[in-house]
């Protein structure tokens, strides 16, 4: 039991760097190493972001069945409204799985450097708080596919002491389903114009895959029977009368001794029997004050 | 800690309090249709056949284009019973057999059904198979022109009454009696399209007759009694043939050739077919262009259409014609009655202005008129589209016709003697869309109804109120409140109410026409059809948007709606703008747009005289400002690159954000249009993925606070963006119906989408999960419904949206020191720190719609409101679908209102608001928010229409409606005079007391 715990946190950093978007057929297949032969061992739905540039080097790990090719795709940028040029590439390995499933995992990328005209357009941007688009093909084995993904942002927003950008790749398999572009950062309202000191860019990229859905609750009957039952609030432990009551107690104890001093004090006024009239609503205020301040609370 | 265990208690009170009354939402038996109104209605008549030759009940059976059959009152028009069938049994055609079944052909001639005349229950119901889809008829023979012949009709077979259907190329002969097939017969030729099928009185032998290969002309004789066929003859026309054939006696047909140019008449007596060929421009002087039969049933005659003048022509003996008549107006025909032995008559309905002249005719004379008369219509009604005739035997033993019409807004009026008996506003059972509109503030001499008479009936309600509040009341008395309380003319005033229960609900039917309904008790205000103008002949309207909302500045002002409307089928037509004054329902401006129109974006900015400006977006992808002015062009250029917008391509599985670019660069300038440029694009994996809903928050929703208090003093900021988009998408293997597909290969993956940059915030896959997919969005949450293919039953969800960026404002001296960031400007090209929560639950209903309450300020909490299968709305609290909910949440999380998790979500009968009424065929809900922040108003539409007035916590800002003003007047007056008398005793006591 002991070793199983030690490899339930081992097997989901492997399970994370191998990960894939059909989460229950991976583990299908895993199920036939001897280490999976966890039932019912917590599984890890959502798909944490995989860091491309900071993907440590891992031991290779694969069944045998799996196997694996070296992958490119570019991304083309435009100024404006320009036409797209080439930007840079995108390498990934493209994994395939023994029943047919194919997903990209160690993504990276290396940009293209921004040539003089680039660089004089980038300042157009600026200058113009224009868009710079990005797009990459839906496709990635076989670009561009159906169509392209475009992404944009202002183009003053990428700036920081160079030029910060962020891809997030959303995918379906091997298919790019969109890609979300911007700066890594915030980027306040009135975008101020300034150039950036050096035009290098910095990215950082990431992809990401689709969460399982949480399955829907199912109980048992007697959890459900329990349920039912409680139509009323649990009761809270038993205490004395006078510690559950006292706040009612004393409010009331005040009237009665304010109703009984006053019809002992003008026994001749024969209209004390308003006092109780006035004392009920003050009683109400009393118990609705607090309520209404706790519920904002 | 101290004060803390000190509130604990007030806490579960108020918490038992809460959970014990807020679900239930019920109304008692006596409040019934005292907030809420129900309307039924059966959609444009299709078909109708009367049923008066038995004493008794006079009525009519109907069937609809909403696929509705109904037995309505002749006399007023009231529904005896009515069926809905469902949206895919169309139905093909009714008639009356024996009398006393009505008989109903639906499905493509798939199903044919009998249903007791009297009260509606269904006697039979049979299936009919063929080889493949063709054309559906439905022959019931019929010899009987009065009750008497029913007995000896000719086609028995062993005293069945035979119901003849052609349907799915076969030919069926079906008992009327159990709707036993008695034989069937079926058509070798290929490509045989029938035209009709006719039974020759008094005889046994059925025509079939139709076309093959588009130019040969084919007829089966045969047997009625056993199927068989005697003969089948096929003649060739060389220039092929029209679609469309004209009955004009028992062996006889019209037919157009392929050109539309040359009439033919087709005689098949005695199974020889014979053509007889007749050029139309040879009895018709000034003919030009193709003409089209109007397909018609009356003996001898038949009317062709050229452009828009209407003929009759005539057969005469051998085939040869004559042009009786020609019409130049709109003119709609009945089928022939038979109201003797020999003589038929049927009925002739034109449109002249603000008249519609009725003609009843017998066939074989047509100069003769049995009936002329001109009855003055509305012209909000359009011209007459179909006309039934019956007739009756007056009391001086002559005959007398009634006649059913269905007008051009698709309402039925029934005309006897000259005058409109009854009338059906049937065009609201096909509503597309509803907005809402104020009413006039009440001024003096504005207001319409006196609330009481007099003093002494002001008085006598009051003395029952009390006698009721003090259980004092007979029965007697009890019955007299309750009519009170209904007829109570407050509700149905024509001005504005201080709590904003009183509106119009301005709708948009099918039909083209609009109608503004009364919320107090739903009666129509006004209506108007939309115009037809040189432009456009044939507008479709498509939707209604809100186009002037006077407030402030602009109060005099009258409110409008701008209703968009497209020339034409095609989506790519031009498409027509109309501003309808919500007041009048006076057309105040019509502009015909030389663009289509795909989008309409109401913008959240609005000019001087409070005109809304809308973007207008058409097929090229260009966009349009409305209204055409320099000061919305002045207001527009501020706002220019804060527009952004998206766009959905269904067929192709692609969503694309747009911004604008620059004016158009046409060959005409036109400052108010802007090209538009793709900032994004989402192109979901065509062979895994498919949309299915798209669904965003509605514009107008009031959010009232953007914090939400966790139980554990913990703040959570709601992120609250007017740019999300809410996607689902399904396997395409899975976008067909429940159940063809396996769990393993459907899925749905349900997306929140900003629309601004495209960014996909959360993504979630359910796998095993199937469409149809019903969502709303509200605040920062969207729920939504599903098939659980796993699981067998619907499930819904829900995702919450929180803005992680803003949580670290929580410490105090941040917010004392103004060192927050809760007043900076957002800019959605940040990137996102959000965080979702999402839950599942199983639900035991499908679902229809699904629609949300919203108040005025948004502080009222939330209730969905979902359309049952069963054509109910119920009421589901929010808190039901609560991501925080869990199995045993802790006294904090229970204190704060969360219920413990179940699988399921609960169903209370008491939470239906719709209580025992049905909302038939239910298409949509909509809410709108009253003054009064406790209420909303819930209209629910379809076939029925329903209004009511809903308070999801409870009118906690009000005292209800029956609390007893003179209750309270009377306990202050007798108060103050037994302060009086008790001063009064011991003033006299205190004197006694001194002379002692």
């Amino acid at each position: 039991m002991k070793s199983v715990k030690v490899i339930v946190p081992f097997l989901l950093a492997l399970s994370l760097l191998s990960f894939s978007s059909f989460g229950f057929q991976s583990d299908e297949l895993l199920v036939d190493d001897e280490e999976f032969g966890l039932e019912g061992s917590p599984q890890h739905r959502s798909s944490e972001p995989v860091l491309t540039r900071s993907q440590p080097v891992t031991r290779k790990r694969h069944s045998d069945l799996d196997s694996d090719s070296k992958i490119q795709f570019s991304l083309d940028h435009a100024f404006g409204d320009s036409d797209f040029s080439p930007a840079g590439t995108f390498s990934a390995r493209l994994k395939t799985w023994s029943h047919g499933g194919q997903t990209l995992t160690k993504l990276r990328f290396s940009r293209n450097s921004f040539t003089d005209e680039n660089k004089e357009k980038f300042k157009n941007l600026l200058k113009s708080d224009d868009f710079y688009r990005i797009r990459l093909p839906s496709k990635a084995l076989s670009p561009p596919g159906r169509d392209f993904v475009i992404s944009s942002v202002k183009a003053r927003c990428l700036l920081r002491e160079g030029l910060d950008e962020h891809f997030v790749i959303h995918m379906e398999g091997v298919n790019v389903l969109a890609v979300n572009y911007g700066s890594p950062g915030s980027c306040p309202y009135p975008r101020n114009l300034k150039f950036p000191a050096k035009w290098s860019f910095n990215s950082h990229t990431v992809l990401k895959n689709s969460e399982q859905a949480p399955r829907a609750p199912v109980f048992t009957e007697e959890i459900l029977g329990d349920e039912n039952a409680e139509g009323e609030v649990v009761q809270p432990p038993e205490r004395p009368f006078w510690a559950k009551y006292w706040m009612y107690l004393i409010p009331l104890g005040l009237i009665v001794m304010n109703a009984v001093t006053q019809a002992m004090n003008m026994p001749e006024e024969q209209a004390s029997g308003q006092a109780p009239a006035q004392g009920q609503p003050s009683a109400g205020a009393v118990q609705r004050g607090p309520s209404s301040a706790a519920r904002r609370r | 800690m101290a004060i803390r265990s000190f509130f604990v208690p007030f806490l579960l009170l108020v918490l038992w309090f809460y959970s014990s009354l807020s679900p239930v939402l019920s109304l008692y038996e006596d409040q019934v249709g005292l907030m809420d109104w129900h309307q039924q209605y059966i959609g444009k008549v299709k078909q109708a056949v009367f049923s008066t030759q038995k004493t008794g009940r006079r009525r009519v059976i109907v069937s609809t284009e909403e696929n509705v059959i109904a037995s309505l009152d002749l006399r007023h028009g009231e529904i005896f019973w009515r069926h809905l069938l469902g949206s895919n049994d169309v139905i093909d055609g009714i008639d009356i057999g024996l009398g006393k079944y009505v008989i109903t052909l639906s499905s493509g001639g798939s199903i044919l059904r009998s249903w007791n005349l009297p009260d509606g229950q269904m006697v039979w119901e049979s299936f009919l198979q063929g080889p493949k889809h063709s054309k559906s008829l439905l022959l019931l023979p019929k010899h009987e022109i009065d009750c008497i012949n029913v007995v000896q009709t000719n086609l028995k077979i062993e005293k069945d009454n035979v119901i003849v259907v052609f349907s799915n190329d076969r030919l069926h002969a079906v008992s009327c009696i159990d709707g036993e097939v008695l034989w069937k017969k079926d058509f070798e030729t290929e490509s045989f399209e029938t035209q009709q099928v006719i039974q020759p009185p008094g005889s046994d032998l059925i025509y079939v007759v139709g076309f093959a290969a588009s130019s040969q002309f084919e007829m089966y004789q045969i047997n009625a009694r056993n199927g068989e066929l005697l003969k089948h003859e096929s003649a060739i026309f060389s220039s092929g043939f029209l679609r469309e054939l004209s009955l004009v006696s028992s062996e006889t047909v019209v037919a157009l050739d392929s050109t539309g140019s040359i009439l033919l008449t087709i005689s098949f007596q005695n199974g020889e077919i014979s053509f007889q060929q007749t050029p139309i421009s040879n009895i018709v002087e000034d003919s030009s262009g193709p003409a089209v039969i109007i397909p018609s049933s009356v003996p001898g005659i038949f009317a062709i259409k050229i452009n828009s003048v209407t003929i009759f022509i005539r057969v005469i003996g051998k085939g040869k014609l004559e042009v009786v008549e020609k019409l130049n107006q709109e003119t709609a025909v009945s089928n022939a009655l038979p109201i003797s032995e020999s003589q038929q008559a049927f009925a002739l309905v034109q449109h002249a202005g603000s008249e519609i002249h009725l003609v009843a005719k017998l066939a074989h004379d047509w100069d003769a008129n049995l009936l002329k008369e001109s009855i003055k219509m509305d012209q909000q009604r359009g011209i007459p589209h179909k006309v039934f005739i019956n007739n009756y035997i007056r009391t001086d033993r002559s005959h007398g016709f009634r006649l059913l019409i269905v007008m051009e807004d698709h309402s039925l009026l029934l005309l006897q003697q000259g005058a409109i008996v009854w009338s059906r506003e049937d065009g609201l059972a096909s509503i597309i869309d509803v907005t809402a509109s104020e009413l006039p503030v009440e001024r003096d001499g504005v207001s319409v109804a006196k609330v009481e008479h007099n003093l002494f009936e002001w008085l006598k309600g009051h003395m029952l109120k009390l006698k009721g509040t003090l259980m004092l009341a007979s029965p007697e008395d009890v019955a007299a409140i309750q009519s009170m309380r209904l007829k109570s003319s407050e509700k149905s005033k024509m001005a504005r109410d201080h709590n904003g229960f009183r509106k119009l609900l301005i709708v948009l039917t099918r039909a083209g026409k609009l109608f503004a309904l009364h919320t107090g008790d739903g009666h129509i205000v006004w209506s108007h059809l939309l115009h037809k103008s040189e432009a456009c002949q044939s507008p479709v309207g498509l939707n209604l948007y809100q186009w002037q909302v006077p407030h402030h500045h602009a109060l005099d002002e009258n409110p409008s709606v701008l209703v968009i409307s497209r020339c034409g089928p095609s989506s790519d037509a031009p498409g027509v703008l109309s501003f309808v004054d919500t007041y009048t329902g006076k057309e105040l401006n019509s502009l015909s747009l030389d663009h289509a129109v795909v989008q309409v974006i109401p913008l959240p900015h609005t000019d001087s005289t409070e005109q809304r400006l809308h973007l207008l977006i058409d097929s090229d992808k260009h966009a349009h400002l409305y209204p055409k002015t320099s000061e919305a062009l002045g207001i527009f250029k501020r706002e220019f690159s804060n527009i952004y917008w998206y766009s959905v391509e269904d067929h192709n599985s692609i969503i694309k954000g747009h911004a604008l670019k620059c004016k158009c660069t046409g060959e005409v300038a036109d400052e108010f249009c802007f090209d538009a440029r793709d900032l994004w694009s989402v192109v979901f994996p065509s062979e895994s993925e498919k949309i299915t809903a798209t669904v965003t928050r509605k514009l107008n929703e009031m959010v009232h606070t953007q914090a939400k208090v966790m139980a554990d003093q913990d703040v959570m900021y709601k992120y609250i963006s007017r740019n999300l988009l809410f996607v689902a998408t399904v396997a395409p293997k899975g976008s067909g119906e429940i159940g063809s597909v396996t769990p393993e290969e459907s899925w749905l993956v349900a997306y929140l989408i900003d629309i601004v940059t495209g960014r996909i915030l959360y993504r979630v896959t359910h796998h095993g999960a199937q469409g149809p997919v019903h969502a709303v969005f509200s605040e920062n949450w969207v729920v939504y419904h599903f098939f659980n293919l796993r699981a067998h039953r619907y499930e819904m969800s829900v995702i919450e949206i929180y803005d992680q960026s803003r949580a670290d404002n929580k410490d105090v001296w941040k917010l004392v020191l103004g060192k927050h960031n809760l007043t900076s400007r957002i800019s959605l090209f940040s990137r996102p720190e959000v965080i979702t929560k999402s839950q599942s639950y199983f639900f035991t209903h499908s679902v229809k719609a699904i629609a949300v309450t919203s108040t005025a300020k948004g502080i009222t909490s939330k209730q969905l409101l979902i359309g049952t299968i069963g054509d109910q709305v119920l009421a589901l609290d929010k808190r039901f679908l609560d991501p925080r909910r869990s199995v045993n949440p802790t006294q904090a999380e229970k204190e704060e209102g969360i219920i413990p998790l179940t699988d399921s979500l609960p169903i209370i009968p008491q939470s239906y608001v719709t209580h025992a009424l049905r909302v038939e065929g239910l298409r949509g809900i909509i809410t709108v928010p009253a003054k009064l922040e406790s209420t909303t108003l819930v209209f629910a539409h379809g076939v029925d229409l329903f209004f009511t007035q809903l308070a999801p916590s409870r009118t906690y800002d009000s005292l209800t409606e029956d609390f007893s003003y003179a209750l309270l007047l009377i306990t202050i007056v007798a108060l103050v005079a037994a302060i009086f008398v008790t001063w009064r005793l011991s003033e006299r006591k205190e004197l006694q007391d001194k002379w002692r």
